[in-house]
């Protein structure tokens, strides 16, 4: 089986091919077929996904499953995985079944709906696992295409100013990475990515325009990739398409962009500009730093004053992909595996929110949090569920949101205590936006009177949370099951940080400037 | 004239002598009843000699003193030529007979604008490539107004005429100064006067020569002709304007700048520079406002246009070779484009507007996709085909060192993605409105699915036209 990643990848779309060629019609009963074709097609990705994680071998910090084709000059189509990114591949090969079976319930266009989320999980599945600077691109981008056509076509009211906004603003930060990537072929001659991770990228400074870049050209080739990776992250202050995004996607489309979209910027940042851009990261580590801080602090005010259930979580996943951005770039062993840590319990997490409100928008068809209140009375099961998840979405010790913040405020703590103290904040923050959510929409009395009949969760909802709340309980109280597998490679990452960081002499120059400035 | 001399040049002779001998047929017999068959032999002929250049041709051999070139360069760019119009004069058959436009005169001039393109991407010497420039342009400026009866398309043809006209004085100024300063018109006589330290009348010949080409590829601020133009014509001229023309022009230039200037890059690799980006901004920005889908197409083109230029900017053989490669991207996009384009009616007039794609994709959903996967190729979003087209003329001005042309290209990509993506907004979300018929002609047909299947399975190897194309560009750069 040494072709498995391209079979995980490629299967969805083989299924979306399928679809599109064969399925016909478009009465109930060809709906419920393609329905259960894409269904079949993301549950067999994730069977044999779980062959992929058994054969892994953690403490090999190289690239693993690797695959080697020619393509184009120059270019070559090239898989693989290492301990960073095969839990990224797991989390969506674990979560696209869920998402599947979460739209069971739309009837319009349903062929195309299943058609559009199967090609975008070839794509994500593909943005983890290439190993080409051009082919992940590819896919990089590519996952707009279907992206935009899910807001687009299946969203709510303002679903075209959300859909536009959303491929633009991603768009034009991609472009800049396209701009870099191209001149980091030209400097080193490859596109392959094991070698670009060795390669040592000039970092003399110089001048562009009259401005002194320190860093040189590390320094504008990162700040190309933070433009993209920022974006789709997103940080402060280019987050405000997610809002727009989130609140018009259709359930589906919410759940893969919290759960897994996201987590394509936290990626990128431990792939690219970590590793292959050490001088520059180190010099803007602190920029980034105090960014993760503002976004912390600022959007979890702003989910506090929002009265849509969906752009309340929408701020709240800023927030703590804010928590992400100062994990990583804290850099130090506890940093980064929070960080990774916190992207894949934020995928369990934030996705099973959105389906909270999906489960009650599809019964009444707002998301306006006054329109809810006292659900607890004819829901006792939801009830339950969404009182798990907020809980998990505020940290509480024993689900998986507790370790992912708490290892990186121990990381950042070490780094810089300021910004780890305002990020702490955050964690009290998170649990005054999210219970008063909590309180505002399921308890107290059931005075609304269109609530009056509302139905509790049916058996196949039910069904979709069982796995979400296991994963969340699980890495909560046995948090090794995922920092053994990232641990080794995290490790390796830092000590190659530290070796470049040692050998640029520009370190102590700005060492010695900082004191002067300090000084006077 | 030598039989070495002949046979070199015996594509052009045959097709100039075949639009002869049809044009002679076709005033003798039926006249417009032969219209149907003409045009299928003119485009078979252009397969066949398509695939006779393809195959046959090696080497590079200089023709008359060096006055004509057949080297790989010109080859490619041929081959691309003769299978774009065939591919145009093809699926355009429906679209004609239907509205009374299949006069017998217009494969026929097609196929004389087919033989002037061949000498221009040819041509080594500047009264070559001003006879073949020429020849194009008188068949180009008829064709546009071929629907004599109609003020649009008749205002096309003399605006056209007059633009083109201008431009042909710029370009001979250009020529005559060349002339004067280089002592001669032969490209290879020009370069070996034009190195390193040149006269300063030689640096306006070229300047002036520069110019005359920008108007032929509709490069801004040269561009004024190409909306009004695209959008006067019947459209199957304007598909044919769109493909064929585009890439001889960009031939030509490429042709201009290396064989006759190779000498002085860095002289003209800022003009092409400039010429790039702002062509690029304009495409992008003035499109954005269009609502007629021809007009819109214009402004694309425009763009697309600067995008080439870069390659071409960067001065190095790999520029050219991007160049080649975005062309024929380009080229392929557009032949699918204006393929569902010419299908566009309502009631059986014809429909220029985008809006009337509203909800186009819940009526054909097929159709509807092809020209979604197209969209998004012309916008360059991976993983289409367009992209790469994109990727080889970045890389070649980042290895120029001309990152800010880069720079300033992928920004204007992000604005031009706007006006793609709200053709697909309109088929897919757009509002419910009196949808289009559903009949295309099945040649059109064809072509629309082939071309949005091209730019989907290109990506695993672009059909192998790296390699043609890098020979093409070692070819012309030494």
């Amino acid at each position: 089986m040494n072709n498995i990643l391209s079979i995980i990848t490629f299967l969805p779309l083989v299924a979306a091919a399928i679809l599109a060629l064969f399925l016909r019609g478009n009465d109930a009963a060809a709906q419920k077929n393609a329905k259960m074709l894409a269904l079949i097609a993301t549950s067999m990705t994730f069977v044999v996904s779980l062959f992929l994680i058994a054969q892994f071998d953690p403490a090999d910090t190289g690239f693993q499953f690797v695959e080697e084709r020619d393509w184009l000059v120059g270019l070559k189509y090239k898989m693989g995985v290492d301990g960073i990114s095969i839990l990224f591949v797991m989390l969506t090969t674990f979560l696209m079944p869920l998402t599947i079976l979460a739209c069971w319930g739309v009837d319009h266009r349903v062929k195309e709906y299943m058609i559009a989320l199967l090609a975008l999980e070839t794509l994500m599945l593909g943005v983890f696992c290439a190993l080409d600077l051009v082919l992940f691109y590819l896919f990089f981008e590519g996952g707009l295409i279907p992206m935009f056509l899910i807001i687009g076509i299946w969203g709510g009211k303002e679903r075209i100013y959300a859909a536009f906004k959303f491929f633009l603003y991603t768009f034009l930060g991609s472009v800049l990475m396209l701009v870099a990537m191209v001149a980091m072929y030209v400097d080193a001659g490859n596109t392959d990515i094991p070698t670009l991770l060795a390669h040592n990228f000039g970092s003399e400074s110089f001048s562009v325009l009259g401005i002194h870049v320190v860093g040189g050209m590390q320094t504008l080739m990162w700040l190309a990739f933070f433009a993209s990776f920022a974006v789709k992250m997103p940080m402060w202050p280019v987050h405000t398409w997610l809002p727009d995004a989130h609140v018009q996607a259709p359930t589906a489309g919410s759940v893969v962009l919290a759960a897994i979209l996201l987590k394509m910027g936290g990626y990128g940042f431990l792939r690219f500009s970590l590793p292959m851009f050490p001088i520059a990261s180190d010099i803007l580590a602190p920029l980034v730093l105090w960014m993760s801080a503002i976004a912390i602090v600022y959007t979890s005010l702003v989910a506090l004053a929002q009265h849509d259930m969906k752009k309340l979580i929408a701020y709240s996943s800023v927030a703590h992909m804010g928590y992400v951005t100062a994990g990583i770039f804290a850099a130090n062993q506890q940093g980064l595996d929070g960080a990774i840590f916190q992207m894949i319990s934020h995928g369990f997490i934030s996705g099973a929110l959105f389906l909270c409100v999906g489960v009650i928008y599809d019964r009444m068809h707002t998301r306006e949090i006054d329109a809810y209140g006292g659900l607890v009375n004819r829901m006792p099961a939801y009830a339950l569920i969404f009182l798990f998840f907020t809980m998990a979405n505020v940290g509480l010790p024993g689900t998986s949101g507790f370790i992912g913040e708490f290892l990186v405020l121990m990381g950042l703590f070490q780094v810089n205590t300021w910004v780890a103290a305002i990020a702490t904040t955050g964690v009290i923050l998170s649990a005054a936006y999210a219970l008063w959510l909590y309180r505002r929409v399921v308890l107290g009395d059931l005075i609304k009177e269109s609530l009056k009949t509302i139905k509790d969760m049916t058996q196949r909802e039910r069904f979709i949370f069982a796995p979400l709340v296991v994963m969340t309980l699980l890495l909560g109280v046995y948090p090794s099951l995922v920092t053994d597998i990232i641990g080794p490679s995290v490790a390796a990452l830092i000590t190659d940080h530290q070796t470049a960081l040692a050998d640029w002499p520009g370190a102590t120059q700005i060492a010695d400037s900082a004191m002067q400035t300090t000084g006077h | 004239m030598t039989n070495a001399d002949f046979s070199t040049v015996l594509p052009e002779v045959i097709l100039a002598l075949y639009a002869m001998l049809a044009l002679l047929f076709g005033v003798y017999t039926g006249k417009d009843k032969v219209a149907p068959l003409l045009t299928w032999l003119t485009s078979a002929l252009f397969a066949v000699l398509a695939f006779y250049i393809g195959l046959t041709g090696e080497g590079a051999t200089a023709a008359f003193g060096g006055m004509f070139t057949d080297d790989g360069f010109s080859r490619f760019a041929k081959v691309v030529i003769l299978l774009a119009a065939a591919a145009i004069l093809l699926m355009s058959e429906g679209y004609m007979a239907k509205r009374n436009l299949l006069r017998f005169e217009y494969p026929l001039l097609i196929a004389l604008a087919t033989v002037g393109m061949m000498v221009m991407v040819s041509a080594g010497d500047l009264i070559v490539l001003y006879m073949g420039l020429e020849l194009q342009s008188l068949s180009l400026y008829v064709v546009a107004s071929l629907r004599r009866d109609h003020v649009k398309s008749t205002e096309a043809g003399l605006k056209y005429f007059v633009l083109g006209a201008l431009s042909s004085g710029l370009l001979l100024y250009g020529a005559s100064l060349t002339y004067g300063f280089a002592g001669t018109t032969l490209f290879s006589g020009i370069i070996q006067a034009a190195d390193h330290d040149i006269p300063l009348g030689l640096l306006f010949g070229l300047v002036f020569i520069v110019s005359g080409l920008a108007f032929k590829v509709s490069a801004a601020p040269f561009h004024m002709w190409t909306p009004d133009v695209y959008e006067g014509s019947p459209t199957p001229v304007t598909a044919f304007f769109a493909t064929a023309p585009k890439m001889a022009a960009m031939g030509l230039f490429a042709r201009v700048v290396h064989d006759a200037f190779g000498g002085i890059t860095a002289d003209w690799g800022q003009v092409v520079a400039l010429l790039s980006v702002l062509s690029m901004f304009l495409g992008a920005i003035a499109a954005i406002g269009q609502r007629n889908i021809k007009r819109l197409m214009a402004y694309s083109s425009i763009a697309h246009m600067g995008f080439a230029l870069m390659g071409l900017a960067s001065g190095t053989a790999f520029g050219v070779q991007a160049m080649l490669i975005y062309m024929t991207i380009y080229v392929t996009m557009n032949i699918g484009t204006f393929a569902f384009i010419m299908s566009m009616e309502r009631d059986g007039h014809v429909v220029t507007d985008i809006t009337a794609l509203n909800n186009y994709s819940k009526h054909e959903p097929l159709k509807a996709f092809a020209l979604l996967i197209l969209m998004f190729s012309l916008a360059g979003v991976p993983p289409m085909v367009g992209f790469f087209g994109k990727f080889y003329v970045l890389q070649a001005a980042v290895q120029a060192n001309m990152a800010w042309l880069a720079i300033a290209g992928v920004i204007a990509s992000v604005i031009g993605a706007f006006y793609y993506l709200r053709i697909v907004f309109y088929m897919y979300f757009g509002a419910e409105t009196e949808p289009l018929d559903k009949s295309m002609g099945p040649a059109q047909w064809v072509f629309l699915m082939a071309s949005a299947a091209i730019m989907v399975l290109g990506v695993v190897n672009l059909f192998g036209i790296e390699g043609p194309a890098t020979a093409a560009a070692a070819a012309l750069v030494n």
